[in-house]
């Protein structure tokens, strides 16, 4: 990975900031504007001393003295001091407010470039071939989604305009002391390029000790989880000993990295906090030495040392920024990474042709690119109305030959035809809406079941629902529960077992209502009888339907028009549950195994 | 229940602070460095406009350069002071935060291990991640930041105001007027704050889950054709956390500028009436300076206070969670005689144990995990040493709960279990578990290599035992088929082996423990035919020599049992070997025939 991190260019965000553009110019604005307003406060103070109270030559802008002599000059405000105040009070005021609408800008611009960043990438999953997401970690992509787009949006929608910040606040002192002062000027920022350095270097180290904390903390709490979620395995060996030296080391580990990472961090801020005041210290020194010997004022001295102060936090954090700047390109790459992925394409004509007829593999042959080949030369023919059982052992290909009749997979050579059509000239989305497909580990949303059995079709009645329900011999599990079908599943709701997901997901596909249903083993956490039951009421709906089941158990499989049995991604056997008993091979082993060929509770 | 974002309150309960307090009091020696360090922070804090007046009144009004350099020199000499005492305490609140989390979710720790099984059953573990990270972890950056930026806060107030008091204390009096009202608005913005940003951090965790069920549903999404529906419901959501976190950060931005403008009066105070005393010569110049430096700053620790004030209910109920499941009372325990023999789990005395024969009496056990419903009822079992029995019955029947039982999870609520002729609370629960091997219905993996993993009860066995192991439950062929064969990681959870396979590995780890108990519950469900008839050749070598109890669905999986019992409502209905069991025809016979019945019918019937 670090030999080739790629960074991102900045297109890509100029892009996404699209309607957001002009946040970034009344921000830019609100920053100037704002600056400004703070820099003159301290000028009113010192006007207010030397000139107000001391009598001395001000040095302000010439338009504003003849103004000040045009009502009354320094005897005027002497008698009305207070106006000084009003004047030093309305800066302020203004300041807040342009600090307040630079707020609210950079709230709508780095909020709003996060949600097009998000948008954008979640679509963009949602929509790359599935072989895509069998590839990348789902735990890496979280992070890259949030995280990074976090990392991102810090950077361009608030760092970046704190920049520009620095940059004015920068300019704006050096042009107001140079008017006053050259020397003080110089010596008033000659720490700064030490501070800017220092930070620089520090934060681009010390992000590496956050991450070797923040991997510390990943190592402790996966840990815990594993003992608190195997807590019956730890006690049933009596492990609690080893287990909790276990995780006294890992916790150990953590607490140091954590008490480096202040160490660090106490070092830098302590180390600053000396540059930065020694700044003050020197420009407070010299700039009464000067005072002294008549060459600048006592209000000026004040108004040096003020900015002197104020202009530290910003080039502190300069260097900070400088540093993230680095983290943010990475960031942004890592993302565009994923924006590069090419979406799932139509390499055909993509017709939407009548979805009822024989369905024929023809010499179709598939592997992902890194395992072997996972299915090879399969050649058989479906005839329409018929239902095709499939038994194959762990791995032998059973689920991609299912799959690739809805072209979640390309096959690597052969075809597919459905009534005589290439299923890679029929659209992708208009096939698979034809196609019902209950796959092994179904995923329910995290939402009510009601919303989940009719997620095709949220308009459906509920009596088609609780009808679907019904054949999926799930409705009576769901009246049971306290909320019924209002009963919330998924991640934030109960968790069901895996038999009752399996028989919502087979309810939820029975409402799309397709000519094609695939059960990819999605009855194997349902007891035996209610798989039957679940089997005949579908038999009852079911018409047209061409049918394919995958399934270990030989009473399932027994039942269908015909049996196809893979072995090692070969096609070995086909025919009916008779042919194959009648054959030595995998079949009859299994069907001997599960007391099928007339074991003593079939004789008796 | 997002169990990571709870941010309930809860009304203050003084003996939660005297406890969160005696962790940081432990430390006392850092306690004071932390008060110490931040007495000298805010001493020079308060020092440097005073140096600001003296440097104007001496030298700039009395016009003179001499002593300027001592002058120079000691600032300099402040300003070290100062940077040293801010990183000490940064390294002091540091140790401080890691002593007391450390110390916190270490005990916590021992105590869930401690913990009876019974907990766990009606405890998700995601409640108790929660309190043992993040909890532990906002307690702990409350004990040692809050109190740092608090201490530093009270100290500098008072101090400005001790320091205003005595250069004049009128203009004083008359500057500390905003302080109430700042006090107020920094108290009332904070809470407000606080509470936008966690309707935020909830919303974004709500980000994070749909971004999860987005990739892992992939599939499903595929199959339902619903990627549209999905993007748009996304954007919804994805618009709901743009709106809060503007509407949080619009808030910070305002309440910033609010407490400027409220501070900028203080100084305006002081520049007006300041300037009007310097003309009427009661203070001087540098006494003017020194006030509009303390009035441009006082706002800082005022709104500091506020924030850890702000924060401190929410941090109560933390520390209440953390703490009510520290004091969880443990159901089934060793008593302190038991203890003196056998030693507890951290500490065995092995040297006492006696070998275990295996011989297990069910002596009249009753047995209710609510009081009132009772599971088993006058429940009598003797088993024999090596004898393998079967449990077979309807869900809620009691099979668990006899296994539960015979594991010590749970104690009976009436009646003894003997073992090897003694009540079994007579030896220490470690003594049993060490004997213990069990298999549960759904494997559980430690993230690590398979070896470690098979060598998980006894780790110091040698590759050539775990190898043994291996191959006897035929786990060898498919683990040497792996990238780095017996060193391959599992993942986490053991992700990136099948549930098949993650079994055989579980059973590996059994066996290689040679426990004299040996429990199967469910243990076969997800394994395929072919590599469940392996495994049955391998039970049966296994169970050679050792007692064990079989929970099965798949009756064939028990035929070769020693005895099967058919539990009904927490009774024995029937008992016998398989065929007794068929030739009596009674209820094993229907189950057993029932499951296949339908198929016999239609292998018939074709």
């Amino acid at each position: 990975m670090e030999n080739k991190v790629r960074k991102g260019n900045f297109k890509l965000v100029w892009q996404m900031l699209y309607g957001y553009k002009r946040y970034l110019l009344i921000g830019s604005l609100a920053v100037v504007l704002s600056a400004l307003a703070a820099y003159v406060s301290p000028i009113v103070t010192s006007f207010t001393i030397d000139y107000v109270l001391g009598g001395a030559e001000p040095s302000v802008p010439a338009f504003v003295m003849s103004f000040i002599e045009s009502i009354g000059g320094r005897e005027f405000l002497m008698n009305n001091i207070l106006l000084c105040v009003v004047a030093f009070i309305l800066f302020r005021l203004l300041d807040g407010i342009f600090v307040h609408i630079r707020g609210r800008s950079v709230a709508e611009l780095s909020e709003g470039l996060a949600k097009t960043m998000r948008d954008r990438l979640y679509a963009h999953l949602q929509n790359v071939p599935y072989d895509y997401h069998k590839h990348v970690s789902t735990g890496d992509l979280i992070q890259r989604c949030t995280s990074d787009v976090e990392t991102v949006r810090r950077f361009f929608g608030v760092q970046l305009l704190e920049i520009v910040r620095t940059l004015v606040v920068m300019t704006m002192t050096i042009s107001i002391m140079s008017t006053i002062d050259v020397r003080m000027t110089l010596i008033s920022m000659i720490s700064f390029p030490f501070l800017i350095g220092v930070s620089f270097f520090y934060f681009r180290r010390v992000m590496n000790v956050f991450k070797e904390a923040d991997e510390a903390e990943g190592i402790l709490s996966n840990i815990v989880q594993e003992n608190l979620t195997g807590v019956r395995v730890v006690r049933a060996f009596g492990q609690q000993k080893n287990e909790m030296d276990k995780f006294e080391e890992a916790h150990k580990t953590y607490s140091d990295l954590n008490f480096k990472l202040s160490k660090q961090m106490g070092v830098f801020w302590g180390g600053t906090d000396i540059m930065s005041y020694m700044q003050i210290c020197i420009t407070l020194s010299f700039a009464t030495f000067f005072a002294a010997r008549g060459e600048l004022t006592v209000g000026n001295v004040m108004l040096f040392t003020s900015y002197a102060g104020m202009v530290m936090w910003p080039v502190r954090s300069l260097g900070r920024v400088l540093a993230d700047m680095g983290r943010a390109t990475v960031a942004l790459g890592r993302l565009e990474e994923i924006l590069e992925v090419p979406l799932e394409a139509e390499p055909g004509k993509a017709e939407q042709p009548d979805i009822i007829g024989d369905i024929v593999f023809d010499h179709v042959c598939f592997g992902y690119d890194y395992y072997d080949e996972v299915l090879k030369d399969i050649s058989f023919t479906a005839k329409k109305g018929s239902t095709i059982a499939i038994l194959g052992s762990t791995g032998s290909g059973k689920s991609s030959l299912v799959q690739l009749m809805q072209r979640l997979y390309q096959p690597t050579a052969g075809r597919i035809t459905i009534n005589g059509t290439d299923v890679n000239d029929i659209d992708a989305k208009y096939l698979r809406s034809k196609i019902g497909i209950v796959l092994q580990e179904p995923f329910l949303y995290s939402r009510s079941i009601m919303e989940n059995i009719r997620i095709v079709d949220p308009s459906a009645p509920e009596e088609e629902v609780y009808d679907a329900a019904k054949t999926a011999s799930v409705h009576d599990a769901i009246m049971g529960f306290e909320k019924g079908y209002d009963t919330l599943v998924g991640e934030r709701g109960v968790t069901l077992s895996g038999g009752q997901q399996q028989r919502v997901a087979i309810a939820r596909t029975l409402m799309q209502q397709t000519p094609i249903l695939i059960f990819d083993d999605s009855m194997s956490a349902v007891d035996t009888e209610t798989d039957a039951q679940i089997r005949k009421a579908l038999k009852g709906r079911k018409g047209t339907n061409t049918m394919f089941i995958i399934s270990h158990r030989i009473t399932t499989l027994c039942e269908a028009d015909k049996i196809l049995v893979l072995e090692d991604g070969r096609l070995t056997q086909e025919g009916t549950h008779e042919e194959l008993l009648a054959q030595d091979g995998l079949y009859r082993r299994i069907a001997v195994i599960q007391d099928m060929a007339g074991d003593e509770p079939a004789a008796n | 229940m997002d169990y990571e974002l709870d941010f309930s309150e809860s009304k203050v309960d003084l003996k939660i602070w005297k406890r969160l307090v005696a962790y940081g009091w432990r430390n006392k020696n850092l306690l004071f460095i932390l008060i110490f360090g931040q007495l000298i922070t805010a001493l020079v804090d308060i020092a440097y406009p005073l140096m600001q007046q003296y440097a104007i009144d001496h030298f700039v009004v009395g016009k003179t350069t001499e002593g300027i350099l001592g002058f120079a020199l000691l600032y300099a000499l402040l300003v070290i002071l100062q940077g040293s005492s801010v990183a000490m305490f940064i390294i002091t609140a540091g140790k401080l935060e890691m002593r007391v989390s450390y110390a916190i979710r270490d005990e916590a720790y021992y105590h869930l291990q401690k913990l009876s099984l019974s907990y766990y059953d009606r405890t998700p573990v995601g409640y108790l991640m929660a309190r043992m990270i993040s909890d532990v972890m906002r307690l702990s950056e409350l004990v040692a930041w809050s109190l740092t930026d608090i201490l530093w806060g009270i100290f500098y107030v008072i101090g400005c105001v001790i320091s205003m008091f005595s250069l004049n204390w009128k203009l004083a009096l008359t500057v500390l007027v905003v302080m109430p009202p700042l006090g107020v608005l920094c108290f009332f913005f904070q809470k407000k704050i606080l509470k936008n940003q966690r309707i935020v951090r909830r919303t974004n965790s709500r980000i994070t889950s749909a971004y999860n069920e987005g990739i892992m549903g992939a599939m499903t999404t595929k199959t339902l054709v619903r990627e549209e529906k999905n993007t748009e419901e996304f954007k919804e959501l994805s618009g709901t956390l743009k709106k809060a976190a503007i509407r949080s950060q619009v808030l910070s931005a305002t309440f910033m500028p609010c407490v400027m403008i409220l501070g900028s009066i203080g100084t305006s105070i002081a520049l007006g009436k300041g300037s009007l005393e310097v003309l009427g010569s009661v203070i001087t110049l540098g006494t003017l300076s020194a006030f509009i430096s303390y009035t441009s700053q006082f706002f800082e620790p005022i709104q500091q206070i506020a924030r850890i004030f702000a924060e401190m209910q929410t941090a109560q109920a933390s520390a209440e969670r953390v703490f009510n499941m520290m004091d969880t009372a443990i159901e089934v325990s060793d008593d302190p005689e038991v203890i003196e023999k056998y030693g507890d789990i951290f500490d065995a005395k092995t040297e006492n144990w006696e070998e275990m024969e295996g011989h297990i009496e069910f002596r009249n056990v009753s047995f209710s995990y609510i009081p009132g419903e009772p599971i088993l009822d006058d429940f009598s079992l003797d088993v024999k040493p090596g004898e393998s029995i079967a449990l077979v019955g309807e869900t809620g029947a009691g099979k668990s709960t006899i296994v539960n039982l015979v594991c010590r999870f749970y104690e009976p609520t009436e009646g003894t279990i003997l073992i090897d002729g003694r009540n079994y609370r007579e030896r220490s629960q470690l003594w049993l578990e060490k004997n213990l091997g069990y298999m549960l219905q759904t494997p559980h993996l430690f993230s690590g290599t398979i070896r470690e993993n098979i060598a998980y009860a006894k780790k110091d066995a040698t590759i050539e035992e775990i190898r043994r192991a291996a191959r006897m439950v035929h786990a060898e062929e498919f683990i040497l088929k792996q990238k780095d064969g017996y060193d391959t990681q599992v993942g986490e959870g053991g992700l990136l082996l099948s549930t098949g396979q993650k079994q055989l590995i579980c059973f590996a780890r059994v066996v290689l423990a040679n426990p004299k108990i040996f429990i199967l519950d469910e243990a076969t469900a997800s394994i395929d035919t072919e590599t469940e008839q392996y495994i049955q050749d391998a039970i049966t070598t296994v169970l050679e020599g050792r007692t064990s109890f079989i929970v099965a669905h798949r009756l064939s999986t028990i035929r070769n049992s020693d005895r099967i019992l058919l539990i009904d409502a927490g009774k024995i209905k029937e008992a016998g070997t398989h065929d007794e069991l068929m030739e009596k025809k009674g209820a094993y016979y229907n189950l057993y025939t029932n499951q296949y019945r339908e198929a016999a019918e239609e292998s018939l019937l074709g």
